[in-house]
């Protein structure tokens, strides 16, 4: 039970498989382009794959390829798609919009009614029932489609950036909404922050040019991550390398021994916070200490500590370090980290 | 009136292009022979003629919507080959000359004409009859209607279809609860404009149905008719279709669309009053 995807689109160059047992939540992550809302729209039957076929609790998605081609309508796949926007019908109260999906699967008036109130209630709604949408605040309004998607009943929910319309004041409580509906629901959430994936997700897939680059357990991936987005997302350095003789040797030239011993040659990664890593004037690594010696290529300011990356490593720094050793872009400075913070896993 | 934005010789002629439009309503207006006004425009002839005129024009326009409604969803919601082609082709009557669609309806449901000879067979003669002057109205109203509503339909654009359908909905309930709904404000002023179209139409009437009193001579052709033997009563006529375009006007651009997210702005109270 659940669902079986796998699925290739020609144009997109788009290929991706993956399966999602019932009640678990996947998080879909990526760079722009990399094919998630693409997912989404195949799942949902508002595109269709060159070749491919799913299955969710059973019922045919979709089975296209060589000679065959079954594609069940979007009304008869059991998904209901949240998005970015609410699109909520502008022409309908906030209860006639929550009672559509029961409406549409044949309840009486009444009966639709009851159940879209009660949704709204859930939701913590139900006094903008008789409003209509252009009388509702961005995050009413996706309260309101977060009841109208769950009122349809779905066996598939599926989440487009739902938070990334809505004003950072309101996205907390509606991120805490969505966990508590999500909870023991099947459903796939596309969203750019990894807080989202943290919070909501018990997977995570990370997509980069149509394919899978990364999946696995949310905490899994963020914590050793193997691609350089997810490293982003995870706010760590990635340096990828090799196993060598002095344990680990990144494609940068820093070197690093490994507790872990590997076979020579295996490629490796070696992870570190940012603000595990620090800037100094000397030339050679202290005793315990790896790094080596970069120029400066930028530095960002972050809240109260300044960014430095130079030679793909990132060092979180304080702005009187920054003042007191003179950083600037184009600076030589030798960069480095004590071996206990970082960690080293095959790739 | 904040006119500083533009060149004056563009505002110049802006006025020059407005009086060109105006003047002659006033003129007209002008021409009226006000104390035998009501008696022209209630005369047997006058009233026939705008009685047929109505009704032909409303029947017109429910012809407009029957058909111009499933027209303009097929050429927004669909793609297929020589979609191009078809529109420009149901655009066409939009800037034929009348009279060239009257003779084209003569040929096709006239008696002797490419459909008329069977239908003559089967004891239906359209061409002179009622019949016809409300399909030379609809011939020409036809794609003010389309062209509004496509326009619309493609505006409103697809997303909120694709909800309903996720959510359940089958094709007819999205079409009838959404899709429709979402475009009434365009077809209402597009049935309006259709309306307005029907209301006046000339040339195609007169070729293709006559001007038999009672039976085929709308307004306008009463209005012109009257022109030799009694201006008079073609001028008072002529301020009914004033009077009826006016509104018209009104009523479209009353008419905002669904969906755009602001409020109707307040509605102005009887102001006449």
């Amino acid at each position: 039970m659940g669902l079986t995807f796998a699925a290739s689109l020609a144009d997109r160059g788009f290929d991706v498989s993956f399966e999602l047992a019932a009640g678990e939540t996947l998080a879909v992550l990526g760079p722009n382009g990399a094919g998630k809302s693409t997912l989404l729209n195949l799942v949902a039957g508002l595109l269709a794959p060159t070749a491919g076929r799913a299955h969710l609790d059973g019922a045919v998605l979709f089975d296209a390829g060589a000679g065959r081609r079954v594609l069940t309508e979007p009304r008869h796949r059991g998904v209901a798609l949240l998005a970015q926007e609410a699109l909520l019908f502008p022409h309908l109260t906030a209860l006639e919009n929550v009672a559509f999906g029961p409406r549409s699967r044949g309840d009486h008036r009444a009966a639709a009614r009851t159940s879209a109130l009660r949704w709204l209630e859930r939701v913590g709604a139900e006094d903008l029932a008789r409003r209509r949408p252009a009388q509702l605040s961005g995050g009413q309004a996706q309260r309101v489609a977060i009841a109208r998607a769950l009122a349809a009943d779905p066996a598939l929910l599926l989440l487009d950036e739902p938070l990334a319309a809505l004003d950072v004041a309101v996205a907390p409580a509606v991120r805490a909404l969505l966990r508590d509906v999500l909870a023991g629901r099947s459903a796939i959430i596309v969203t750019h922050d990894p807080l989202d994936a943290f919070l909501l997700a018990d997977r995570v897939l990370i997509l980069d040019g149509g394919r899978i680059v990364e999946s696995g357990a949310t905490a899994e991936v963020l914590t050793r991550p193997v691609t350089a987005f997810g490293a982003r997302l995870a706010g760590l350095n990635l340096l990828p390398g090799r196993a060598t003789a002095a344990g680990f040797t990144a494609d940068n030239g820093l070197v690093a021994p490994s507790a872990e011993v590997f076979p020579t040659g295996r490629r490796l990664a070696l992870t570190v916070r940012p603000g595990s890593v620090s800037v100094s004037r000397t030339t050679t690594a202290p005793a315990g200490v790896s790094g080596l010696e970069v120029e400066i290529d930028d530095v960002e300011h972050r809240g109260d500590v300044v960014r430095v990356h130079g030679a793909g490593l990132a060092a979180d720094v304080t702005p009187a370090t920054v003042v007191a050793l003179g950083i600037a872009p184009g600076t030589r400075l030798f960069v480095g980290f004590r071996r206990e913070d970082a960690s080293i896993y095959p790739l | 009136m904040n006119t500083a934005v533009l060149p004056r010789w563009v505002v110049a002629l802006a006025v020059v292009g407005g009086l060109f439009v105006v003047l002659p309503l006033v003129a007209m207006a002008l021409r009226v022979d006000w104390p035998r006004f009501v008696p022209l425009v209630t005369s047997d002839s006058a009233q026939a003629a705008l009685l047929l005129s109505l009704r032909t024009s409303l029947t017109a326009t429910a012809l407009c919507v029957l058909v111009g409604v499933p027209m303009a969803l097929v050429l927004a919601r669909t793609s297929f080959r020589g979609q191009r082609l078809v529109r420009s082709l149901v655009l066409l009557p939009l800037v034929l000359p009348p009279v060239v669609g009257g003779i084209a309806l003569l040929y096709t449901f006239g008696r002797r004409g490419l459909l008329g000879s069977s239908l003559d067979a089967l004891g239906v003669d359209i061409a002179f009859s009622t019949t016809a002057v409300v399909m030379s109205q609809a011939f020409v109203a036809l794609p003010f209607l389309v062209l509004s509503l496509e326009g619309a339909l493609r505006s409103v654009g697809t997303r909120y279809e694709a909800v309903g359908a996720t959510l359940g909905a089958g094709r007819w309930t999205v079409l009838r609860r959404i899709t429709l709904p979402l475009v009434l404000p365009a077809l209402v002023s597009g049935a309006v404009l259709s309306f307005a179209r029907a209301l006046g139409e000339f040339g195609a009437t007169l070729t293709f149905a006559g001007s038999l009193q009672g039976t085929t001579r709308t307004l306008p052709l009463e209005v012109y008719l009257q022109r030799e033997t009694d201006p008079d009563a073609a001028v008072a006529l002529s301020l009914v279709l004033v009077v009826v375009a006016v509104a018209v006007v009104g009523v479209a651009h009353r008419v905002r669309p669904l969906g755009s997210g602001t409020p109707a702005p307040p509605r102005v109270q009887n102001r006449a009053r």
